[in-house]
């Protein structure tokens, strides 16, 4: 592994944690990676209770700091839930992660840590990642009658809906999105870093035919074929003849 | 009707008693921002604490996927607006940590002075705002004049009083003037005790500030551990855990200061954590100054640090990496961390994906406010009214982090 330059906060060693947490968890373990300093370990959704518990009652992983959802929509299951524990007493921070599709629940952990509860609410507010167990599974950063996962990333930035308080009704109203001009995204990624799109002006590349062969291809081997003119021809043949004179 | 009717008192027949609620906020000024707390009453005492979150979000975490990595940064600032630099700071070392990107020294001494800075800068709000919402006025006042003092500090780096951005991936954007440190350096020798002193001698043995903050919302470590509780709220607990000094980052490592710990895990301890926070943030002030080395303050790296304006003027080679860094932007390569450090409310971590290109897959905000809210059913449970308010300033929330 390379040295570690920067100068983010420093743990305790991942020395052998990867190895003895993949043995302690068994089948449990899906996958488990080691990168950038981090410990993932990806294990079956219906176990992540168990695993979990695992983790804080025999391995010292207290704290849940963190539940975060994420979106891969190329994957068949395609959410990633991912579980950040840190253990106070060995000073140690490791990644669990589960997958999960639209339809596929992920056991609660609220009956580990009260914490998850806000937590997994905010997954299933911003992802519509099910937690089965979880007995208050209600939006909680979204509006109230609030529709859709807005952190999907089939879920438009700018949203569907917009409110603004109207005078003539005396509340606030709500209306789908009217943009005066249109969401600009710009690719900054280099054509050569596999752009998969067709650069301006090349679409003309296929339609022009290809030129009629010639019988005679023009060159310009010697100094009559450049086309200038007697008068430069002589001035052009004299002058390499300097040259050939003052290579000898 | 004829005969008598049985006289009955006004009282019988109304035996059922039921529980009320009210709301609290979401316009309320000691909500600290736009709270909406449910509350279910039994006379003055609460039963049930519903919080309402998320007044303020404002999809901060969908827009960072939309822009190149240094373009999410301001954001940062937007979050906790009362400390805006220890937001920054995590977000920073999480992009270094996937680039394995060094910081020249000088850097991370101003980095670390000034994350400092804004510790005191965000406690002195809070506690102000906290002494005002149990009933005290004179000293928000006194403590706001020194946070004008931090905020002119930072306009003196930066150019901006609150929201800097003035932390940057490889180090800071640029370097600070030799007479702003010695003014750093006098003032925490001179009008910040000062002041800080006297506004605390009004509060600390204050017979009003005690009884309205001493045993309430008291909260057994197991319980800070269950419900992820981090910053001044789980050392209040009497659990001695700072990020700057079990898991250091940047120079913290040589850095000499104690973590002040509570004995009581109430309202009172959280208070008296802060304050010994702000003496021991200015120790680390006074360190840095002293130790910090001449040199560049951000990596010279030039594929990820813009080269400055007067090599642009001269070299043709930082002129295309000028334009480069900011039309596209670097690339980062694909992985994910979590970092996490001590912001002045507790664990404030970035859990950032990265794809390999120029944007931020995916940016998972770990504010410290909302794992304390959620909490806040159990800590009101059978205290009375007005102590909510009491809790909530303790706790420290901001809503522009806690809903992102």
């Amino acid at each position: 592994m390379a040295a570690v330059l920067h100068s983010a906060p420093r743990i305790a060693s991942n020395e052998g944690v990867l190895d003895t947490l993949t043995a302690a968890l068994g089948d449990k373990v899906v996958a488990a990676k080691e990168e950038h300093g981090e410990i993932v370990i990806t294990v079956a959704r219906g176990e992540i209770e168990n695993a979990l518990r695992a983790l804080r009652d025999e391995h010292a992983y207290q704290q849940l700091m963190e539940i975060a959802g994420a979106d891969y929509p190329d994957r068949a299951e395609r959410f990633e839930v991912v579980y950040m524990l840190l253990s106070l007493t060995k000073n140690h921070r490791i990644i669990v992660k589960v997958q999960a599709a639209e339809d596929t629940p992920v056991p609660t952990v609220t009956t580990l840590w009260p914490v998850a509860g806000w937590l997994e609410r905010e997954v299933f507010d911003m992802y519509g990642v099910l937690f089965e167990g979880n007995t208050d599974l209600r939006r909680i950063l979204t509006d109230y009658g609030f529709e859709g996962h807005p952190f999907r990333k089939d879920f438009p930035l700018t949203g569907y809906q917009e409110l603004r308080y109207s005078e003539e009704e005396g509340r606030v109203v709500y209306e789908p999105v009217e943009l005066a001009q249109d969401f600009r995204s710009f690719d900054f990624m280099s054509p050569w870093e596999g752009a998969e799109y067709i650069l301006p002006g090349d679409e003309k590349a296929s339609e022009t035919p290809a030129p009629p062969p010639v019988d005679k291809p023009k060159t310009t081997e010697n100094a009559k074929d450049t086309g200038a003119g007697a008068k430069t021809d002589a001035k052009a043949a004299k002058e390499s003849d300097d040259k050939k004179e003052e290579g000898k | 009707m004829s005969g008598l009717v049985q006289e009955t008192s006004p009282t019988t027949g109304d035996e059922e008693i039921t529980n009320y609620t009210i709301n609290f906020g979401p316009q309320h000024p000691a909500a600290h921002g736009v709270l909406r707390m449910v509350m279910e009453l039994d006379g003055e005492i609460i039963e049930r604490i519903d919080p309402h979150v998320g007044l303020l979000h404002r999809g901060t975490e969908k827009l960072i996927e939309y822009k190149t990595y240094l373009q999410a940064l301001p954001y940062f600032d937007r979050l906790d607006y009362c400390s805006p630099l220890g937001m920054e700071h995590s977000y920073v070392l999480a992009i270094e940590k996937l680039l394995n990107l060094e910081v020249p020294e000088r850097g991370q001494y101003l980095r670390v002075l000034f994350a400092e800075l804004t510790r005191i800068c965000n406690h002195l709000l809070n506690m102000g705002s906290h002494v005002m919402d149990v009933g005290a006025m004179t000293p928000n006042l006194w403590m706001f004049e020194l946070r004008e003092d931090c905020l002119n500090f930072f306009e003196r780096a930066s150019g901006a009083r609150m929201h800097s951005a003035w932390f940057r991936p490889g180090g800071v954007h640029q370097d600070v003037p030799l007479k702003l440190l010695t003014d750093i350096a006098d003032w925490c020798d001179g009008r910040l005790p000062e002041l800080f002193g006297d506004a605390m001698s009004l509060v600390t043995d204050n017979r009003i500030f005690k009884q309205r903050n001493v045993d309430i919302a008291v909260v057994s470590q197991e319980d800070a551990i269950a419900w992820g509780f981090s910053g001044p709220m789980i050392r209040a607990a009497g659990i001695p855990w700072d990020i700057r000094k079990s898991q250091p980052y940047d120079v913290y490592d040589r850095m000499e200061f104690d973590i002040p710990v509570g004995t009581n895990s109430d309202c009172y301890d959280r208070f008296m954590v802060r304050m010994q926070e702000v003496y021991q943030s200015a120790r680390i002030i006074k360190q840095c100054i002293e130790q910090m080395p001449e040199g560049p303050v951000a990596s010279t790296d030039r594929k990820i640090v813009p080269p400055k304006r007067g090599e642009m003027k001269q070299s043709m080679e930082a002129l295309i990496h000028h334009f480069k860094l900011y039309t596209e932007g670097f690339h980062v390569p694909a992985g994910e961390v979590y970092v996490a450090t001590e912001s002045p409310k507790g664990e404030f971590g970035v859990y950032l994906v990265s794809d390999g290109s120029n944007k931020p897959y995916r940016c998972k905000i770990r504010p410290t406010a909302f794992s304390h809210l959620q909490a806040m059913d159990f800590m009101c449970k059978g205290h009375m009214l007005p102590d909510a308010t009491a809790i909530l300033g303790a706790i420290d929330v901001v809503f522009g982090e806690c809903d992102r």
